[in-house]
């Protein structure tokens, strides 16, 4: 190492690691269905999706954890976003492309995704 | 990347209790499953809850496992790792908040907790350069290399107000000052570290080692660089292979990454660190018996002056400071001097670690501002003391300290407080004692380490130790008269005055203070010849009450020496000629029909 440069690389490297060991305060909890429903209907491609993406964008506040089942097993995979002061909001019928949308969207605009909610999503 | 990272202790008490065998089980577990690039499986140092080890961490929820074992990880990776159902029955029961898993940092042991030098332990994987560096390791460093002179560091530690760890409490920037003005140009000078814990119920600087080691290493290089040297040694304990390990490993990662040896961020300053294994004698945790041992002599004081700071380490300019109080530097550096000034007392600042003992519920380490009464330390913190007993007094600073009866448990604790209540702050073992705990039978204990351990050098501490083991083997014995108080006393003294090191000047101490606080638990065993914690055998008597003993036979069957005869169904009795005091009897008996007084 030479340079206070490389030091700042690998830092920035490890940070999203070494960063989940804190237990600050979240503002945001993303939770994904991981009951035998959730993951036999492809909740685990979910779940790293949006582990992966929060950690890219080192968005501490935000936690991605799991649950069991919410009980709406046809509507598997489901995702729901607990933000603080807000109402929670669920998605369903999820998949690792919806989760980016979501996280494009959502987490990091604050815009409510409509068509992949429980509320308007088609429950077909 | 990883969704979930699983911490599992490898300091002393959670290897030894079984953690290693955790560890594996949980990649067989985890490669089962098929979480290997979703998990990941950290071992990091001490998270301080000792007493509920082995212990596992999981993130992102923060739930903490206590008293893990490995037929439990099945269970842990496919509930709550795979499905996300966390394993109620295993949680920490202080987390477990009716449903919900509450945080760490809301249970009683961590809440008023304050971890500068612990910050990393239980966090990081102390074998991982690259996890140090990504809590802002050796960024400390590169700001000193590349943005301060020597005497603005110094200036920075002096302002802060840190003390000696160690237990002598002198103020770290003004031994660095010292160093580097005391001799112009020196050729050479050293930096050493003092990891040479002795004392019997301390361990953080053990836990600092195998917890987070860069944390010393780095905090050795900027104080070579304050005060111009160019080499440092940690003098640790042979008695410490976890430390050691991870010691050697660090030292090897640093020098890989040019964060150790020569032209160090390309500013020219070279350091170096190297290891020196200590025997496990007590006296080379004293500065200048630590030098002497590592130059490669038999490990004895000198007499200062000189000073280490003029003529240390192979003659030369030297400054030695405690693991603990480096573990504090690097956080000055990188937070200021006003920071940590902000805590603590008037004169003592930042925190102090303590590792918690003896009759405590919570055993294990703390890190407490300084100013935190001890009162806090052991009824909250420490979650009091088991079975209901009530609490007699705390020992702090090992042998060379005092104990701190129930009068003084609201102290705020720091140097100076200890110090005028005739204890002392100590390296930071806290041991407990409750009614059960004899004081006469506490300082002999004592003495009899400093008996052990006394180098032999001087005669004060050579024999004056002896001395006094004896008078106090007499009074334990019930063989003393009250003019032996007196003497004791006197000799207490003497020694103090008189011993060429650390270690005969402070070895009286738990007997002065056990005197101070405890004179009549002296004179019951002087005059009334009873042990009133009924702990020292030769003062004891066991009986049968009559009217309580249904005639069971159980204490007879027991009793090793065959002093207890009598008829089945009618009172036993004890042959107190024959009885050894063993004290099985006691313990078999289910009615509470044989006392001990």
């Amino acid at each position: 190492m030479k340079s206070l440069e490389e030091l700042r690389a690998i830092k920035e490297k490890m940070q999203s690691q070494v960063n989940m060991r804190k237990p600050e305060d979240k503002t945001t909890r993303i939770v994904v269905g991981m009951a035998t429903c959730g993951i036999a209907a492809g909740a685990r491609p979910v779940l790293n999706t949006f582990s992966d993406l929060i950690q890219q964008n080192k968005l501490d506040s935000v936690e991605v954890t799991q649950t069991g089942c919410v009980g709406l097993c046809q509507y598997e995979p489901i995702v729901e976003v607990y933000e603080k002061d807000k109402e929670k909001v669920t998605y369903i019928k999820m998949d690792a492309e919806r989760a980016k949308e979501i996280f494009e969207e959502h987490i990091k605009k604050g815009k409510i995704v409509q068509k992949y909610t429980i509320s308007t999503a088609s429950l077909k | 990347m990883f969704r979930s990272q699983v911490l599992v202790c490898g300091g002393t008490g959670c290897t030894s209790g079984g953690s290693t065998k955790i560890v594996e089980a949980l990649h067989a577990e985890i490669a089962k499953n098929n979480l290997e690039n979703e998990v990941n499986i950290v071992t990091t140092g001490c998270f301080g809850l000792c007493a509920n080890g082995p212990i596992v961490l999981v993130y992102p929820e923060g739930v903490f496992y206590s008293q893990v074992k490995v037929e439990n990880i099945a269970t842990i990776v496919s509930e709550h790792l795979l499905k996300g159902r966390i394993v109620k029955s295993l949680v920490y029961d202080e987390t477990l908040d009716k449903d919900a898993i509450k945080s760490l940092n809301e249970t009683n042991f961590y809440k008023k907790q304050h971890r500068i030098a612990l910050r990393n332990c239980g966090v990081i994987n102390p074998e991982d350069i690259d996890e140090y560096i990504g809590t802002g390791g050796y960024e400390a460093l590169g700001k000193v290399l590349t943005s301060m002179k020597p005497e603005d560091v110094i200036q920075t530690i002096l302002d802060s107000g840190l003390r000696g760890r160690g237990g002598g409490g002198f103020p770290t920037g003004l031994k660095w000052k010292l160093a580097r003005n005391i001799v112009p140009n020196a050729p050479q000078k050293y930096v050493c570290c003092n990891a040479d814990e002795g004392d019997p119920g301390a361990f953080m600087d053990r836990s600092v080692l195998e917890g987070d080691p860069h944390a010393v290493l780095e905090a050795m290089a900027i104080a070579g660089y304050a005060i111009g040297a160019t080499q440092g040694y940690i003098y640790v304990r042979a008695e410490y292979p976890i430390a050691i390990k991870r010691l050697e490993i660090a030292i090897k990662q640093a020098r890989e990454y040019g964060l150790l040896g020569e032209n160090i961020f390309e500013t020219g300053f070279n350091f170096d660190i190297g290891l020196r294994l200590g025997a496990g004698a007590f006296v080379c945790g004293e500065e200048t018996a630590l030098m002497t041992s590592i130059e490669g002599n038999r490990g004895e004081p000198r007499p200062r002056p000189p000073f280490p700071a003029e003529k240390g380490l192979f003659d030369s300019p030297t400054i030695l400071n405690n693991v603990e109080t480096y573990a504090n530097v690097c956080q000055i550096i990188l937070n200021g001097a006003e920071w940590f000034s902000a805590m603590g007392t008037e004169k003592s600042k930042g925190t102090k670690v303590f590792a918690l003992g003896g009759k405590i519920n919570n055993t294990g380490l703390v890190e407490i501002p300084m100013g935190t009464t001890l009162r806090t330390v052991i009824e909250e913190i420490g979650g009091g003391i088991p079975d209901g007993k009530k609490f007699k007094a705390a020992q702090t600073g090992g042998p060379s300290g005092g104990c701190i009866p129930p009068e003084h448990l609201d102290i705020e604790i720091d140097y100076d407080n200890l110090v005028a209540i005739g204890s002392m702050m100590g390296s930071g073992g806290l041991i407990v004692m409750d009614e059960d705990n004899c004081m006469v039978d506490i300082a002999k204990f004592f003495l009899e380490f400093t008996v052990d351990e006394s180098c032999g050098k001087c005669t004060p501490c050579r024999i004056g130790t002896r001395r006094m083991y004896e008078i106090l083997e007499k009074i334990t014995k019930g063989q003393a008269s009250m003019e032996d108080i007196d003497k004791l006393e006197k000799l207490c003294y003497h020694i103090k005055e008189n011993s060429l090191c650390g270690l005969g000047q402070t070895a009286p101490n738990p007997v002065l203070s056990t005197l101070r606080y405890f004179k009549d638990e002296y004179v019951a065993h002087i005059k009334d010849k009873k042990c009133p914690a009924g702990v020292c055998k030769d003062l004891l008597s066991f009986s049968i009450i009559p009217e309580k003993c249904k005639g069971c036979s159980a204490c007879a069957r027991v009793c090793p020496v065959g002093a207890i005869t009598g008829e089945l169904k009618k009172p036993y009795t004890i042959d107190t000629d024959k009885c050894i005091k063993c004290g099985a009897c006691v313990s078999t008996c289910k009615f509470g029909a044989i006392i001990k007084k």
